[in-house]
């Protein structure tokens, strides 16, 4: 099946347009009306709810920040009786007090939708056997996937995150078509896969679906090649609704989003302009149909940048373009914006290295310095000194040529930088500021 | 005549050097020589064991970054002026060394270096017509 629902996806612009129009303004209604914070945000902004007339007005509206989420915790922005809600997620908490995020039965409905949208991308049908590798729980990945997959008709096979030799041990029996994990996980499982001396051919892997981090086209190809298959990213926030936020289609040429959901905007994060279409800036989300927790203008902090071309899949529907680095996560060197992804890039470009890499940012008299540990991988090392240290050089060199800084290059032994079955930890900082 | 001469990836950290020793002693393999070219940083291990097959296989095993490479081993005169020959038969013909180290015989007679260069094939054979001694590989292993 090409597509999960061509209605939407396949939408001209103008039909796109009327199905949005009418969508943001009953949604600023219900949350006017609905929801406190917003109406004196809105009240604030000297505006009532007839004021937004189109798309175009769009713009008028008040942006929502993570912050606002935290300060209303944990119910403060629903938008429904408690009573509707009929499921509660909530993020990590890792950099902040948690965000509680609440869907009403039809907001799991749409995020069933959307998922199987994102699944079709990667060819799911019927006839596929999904294994959800991403965790179960609080988490949205685990569960956003699995409702997507039963939606489809697909068989799920919900075995979460961790356990890499259950893992593969299912893969191979179970006759798993479709992966659903973390890119770092994907490649740790494809690590580990040639150590048990399992083969791709010996697996019926067709395409994985993969998110929650960043991580290059590099990265990609290296999964690709060694799985044998099509890695295909999604995007996706709780905050919106979990993954099937956006998705890449067989093109791979930037990640579809189902734009009769959720409207994006791209935005300049110190200005608060919005940009033209095809500029890179802060990717913001407005949801026209969700009923627990709607949300204005939400400020993702992720880079991005939006392309109306029609695909040659035949989607209309808006692409973003993936991830380039986070706002917050960001890294400020030497007053210069670092995003670990730019330096994963960089590694990868040299030689067939495995990603496996850590940022270590220090501050020496007053002055940030950045050490990049490296793994040595069979492809690098060599049996002279003056190679290695060669392969130093180019690093240094193209890190200097890509972010305009100087770092500190070290390779290290194979194995010696942490694994990680979710995220992968790719930075620490150790400046007292 | 060309002998397999197996090299380690290590960081320069206290244990390394213990832990190579350790894995290939627990596996029954003997080292005949080894030198450790080294930066600030990293250390390049070099090694001649009994079997290198073993070795390589045992370290890659145990997260190691290795590589194998062909080196030369001649026997030299122990006496002053003994390497100097060899070297001299070398640099006439324009062989290129990377590097080299010795070790000792069992025999106590000769004195053994390892070589690495540019083209073996031709520096066995120069050595060879210039009656240095080169070494079978299977003799390098038993030392």
């Amino acid at each position: 099946m090409k597509y999960w629902n061509q209605t939407y996806e396949c939408m001209t612009r103008d039909e796109m347009t009327r199905v949005q129009t009418d969508r943001l303004i009953n949604t600023v209604k219900r949350i006017f009306h609905n929801v406190p914070f917003y109406r004196d945000k809105m009240q604030k902004a000297g505006l009532e709810p007839g004021d937004i007339k189109s798309l175009e007005d769009l713009k008028k509206l008040p942006f929502t920040y993570k912050q606002d989420l935290r300060d209303t915790y944990p119910y403060g922005l629903f938008a429904v009786p408690l009573s509707e809600i009929v499921r509660i997620h909530a993020s990590s908490g890792t950099t902040g007090r948690q965000t509680v995020v609440g869907y009403t039965r039809r907001d799991i409905d749409t995020w069933a939708e959307v998922m199987a949208r994102t699944l079709s991308c990667a060819g799911a049908t019927k006839e596929s056997f999904i294994q959800v590798a991403y965790g179960y729980g609080l988490f949205t990945g685990g569960l956003g996937v699995h409702y997507g997959a039963e939606r489809i008709g697909a068989s799920v096979i919900p075995i979460s995150g961790g356990n890499t030799k259950r893992q593969l041990q299912i893969m191979k029996d179970f006759g798993t078509t479709i992966l659903a994990c973390t890119p770092s996980y994907a490649l740790y499982l494809a690590e580990e896969m040639e150590e048990a001396g399992i083969r791709k051919e010996d697996l019926h892997l067709k395409a994985g679906v993969f998110g929650a981090e960043p991580w290059s086209s590099n990265m990609r190809n290296e999964i690709e090649e060694r799985l044998g298959i099509i890695a295909i990213d999604i995007y996706g926030l709780s905050e919106v609704i979990g993954p099937g936020v956006a998705s890449e289609c067989h093109c791979k040429n930037g990640l579809h989003i189902p734009e009769d959901h959720f409207i994006p905007e791209i935005i300049d994060p110190v200005t608060e302009e919005v940009l033209p279409p095809g500029s890179v800036g802060e990717l913001v989300f407005t949801t026209i149909t969700k009923e627990g927790l709607p949300l204005l203008r939400y400020r993702t902090r992720d880079i991005s940048s939006l392309n109306y071309e029609v695909c040659e899949c035949g989607r209309t529907c808006v692409r973003m373009s993936k991830v380039s680095g986070r706002t917050d996560d960001m890294l400020i060197i030497r007053g210069v914006n670092v995003f670990p992804s730019q330096i994963e890039s960089v590694l990868l470009e040299i030689g067939e290295t495995a990603p496996h890499y850590l940022l270590i940012v220090d501050r020496v008299d007053n002055l940030d310095s950045l050490e990049v540990w490296v793994e040595m991988t069979p492809s690098l090392f060599s049996d002279e000194v003056k190679m290695i240290e060669d392969i130093e050089k180019k690093i240094r060199k193209e890190i200097e040529g890509t972010l305009g800084i100087n770092a500190k290059v070290r390779l290290v032994e194979p194995k010696t930088i942490e694994r990680s079955e979710g995220k992968a930890k790719r930075v620490i900082d150790r400046r007292k500021l | 005549m060309l002998v397999k001469q197996i090299s380690v990836f290590l960081e320069n950290k206290s244990g390394r050097l213990a832990e190579v020793t350790k894995i290939l002693g627990e596996n029954g393999i003997n080292i005949s020589a080894l030198s450790i070219a080294d930066t600030t940083d990293f250390g390049i291990l070099r090694l001649i064991v009994n079997n290198p097959e073993k070795a390589e296989q045992v370290l890659m095993e145990n997260g190691f970054a290795v590589s194998a490479t062909s080196v030369i081993a001649i026997g030299v005169e122990d006496k002053p002026g003994g390497l100097s020959t060899a070297l001299e038969i070398l640099a006439r013909e324009s062989i290129g060394i990377e590097y080299v180290y010795a070790f000792v015989g069992r025999d106590g007679k000769d004195a053994y270096v390892i070589l690495r260069v540019e083209n073996p094939d031709k520096a066995i054979d120069v050595l060879t017509k210039n009656n240095i001694k080169v070494l079978s590989s299977s003799a390098v292993y038993e030392f």
